[in-house]
C-alpha cells in the first residue's frame, strides 16, 4: 500500500490503541476498528497536523448524515487515504 | 471567580483575533465551600479547577473567533501540568492560543500564570458543535459581562 495508508495506519495505531497488523486498507474505521466519534478527532488532529491539511469532517457528517454518500466513502481505510492524498495534492496544486 | 458557579473568568482583558489569542484575569475567591473539603485547614484550588479554568479561557477565544456561532465543548485534556499552589485570594493570569483549527473541532494551548510564576499549563481540544436552544445568546451575553468585545467580526 502507499506511504499514506502506512502513515495513517501508524497514526490510528497509535492513537486509538489499536494492533497496528488488524488496519487493512478494507478495514471500516468504525464498524471494524470500533473508533468513536471523539476517538476519530483525535485522528483527525493527528492527521492533519502529520499531512499539512484540514480534513473536513463537517462536510463528510452532513453528506452521510443526509445520505449524500455512504459513510464507507470517508471511513473505509482505502478510501479515507484517498481523500487525504486528494487533499494532499489540493494544497501543492 | 466563584467556584461554585463554574464562573472561573473575571475578566476578558485582552482578545486578538488575528493572533487566536486571549488573555483573562482572575483572583481565587476567599472564601468558599470547596475549600471546605480541600483541604480542611488548608484551603488550595483543586487542580481540576484550573484545569475547568483553563478550557473556560479557550472556550472564549474560540467563541470569539468563531463569532458566537458555535459552542466549543470540552473533550480532551493533554499534556496538563499543574506546577504551583494556589491558595486563597490569589490573582491569576488566564491566556489560550490557537494551536489547530479544525473542522468541527479545535486544539488550544492555554496556560495560568500568578505574578509572572507559571501555575498550570495544557493542551486542551474541544468539538464545536452547534448551540443547543438559547445557550449562543447567553454565552454572548456571559461574555460581554465579562468585558469581552462580543461584536460580530469578519
Amino acid at each position: 500500500m502507499s506511504s499514506t495508508f502506512d502513515k495513517v495506519a501508524d497514526i490510528i495505531a497509535d492513537t486509538a490503541d489499536i494492533d497496528r497488523a488488524s488496519i487493512t486498507p478494507e478495514s471500516h474505521a468504525i464498524d471494524d476498528l470500533g473508533i468513536d466519534s471523539l476517538a476519530f478527532l483525535d485522528i483527525a488532529f493527528a492527521i492533519d497536523k502529520a499531512f499539512g491539511i484540514k480534513l473536513p469532517l463537517e462536510k463528510w457528517t452532513q453528506e452521510v448524515n443526509e445520505g449524500k454518500a455512504p459513510a464507507e466513502n470517508y471511513f473505509v481505510m482505502k478510501n479515507l487515504v484517498a481523500r487525504i492524498d486528494e487533499l494532499i495534492a489540493a494544497k501543492t496544486a | 471567580m466563584k467556584l461554585e458557579y463554574f464562573q472561573m473568568i473575571d475578566r476578558v482583558v485582552a482578545f486578538d483575533r488575528e493572533a487566536a489569542h486571549l488573555k483573562a484575569t482572575s483572583r481565587i475567591p476567599l472564601e468558599s465551600p470547596i475549600f471546605e473539603g480541600h483541604f480542611p485547614g488548608h484551603p488550595l484550588m483543586p487542580g481540576v479547577l484550573l484545569i475547568e479554568t483553563m478550557a473556560q479561557t479557550s472556550g472564549y477565544l474560540l467563541l470569539g473567533l468563531n463569532n458566537f456561532t458555535k459552542m466549543p465543548f470540552l473533550t480532551k485534556v493533554t499534556s496538563a501540568n499543574l506546577r504551583r499552589f494556589v491558595g486563597p485570594e490569589t490573582p491569576i493570569e488566564m491566556e489560550a492560543t490557537l494551536l489547530h483549527d479544525g473542522s468541527g473541532y479545535a486544539v488550544t494551548k492555554a496556560k495560568i500564570t500568578s505574578g509572572g510564576k507559571a501555575i498550570c499549563d495544557a493542551e486542551i481540544m474541544f468539538v464545536i458543535q452547534p448551540f443547543p436552544d438559547d445557550l449562543g445568546e447567553k454565552m454572548r451575553e456571559n461574555a460581554a459581562t465579562l468585558g469581552m468585545d462580543v461584536r460580530v467580526s469578519a
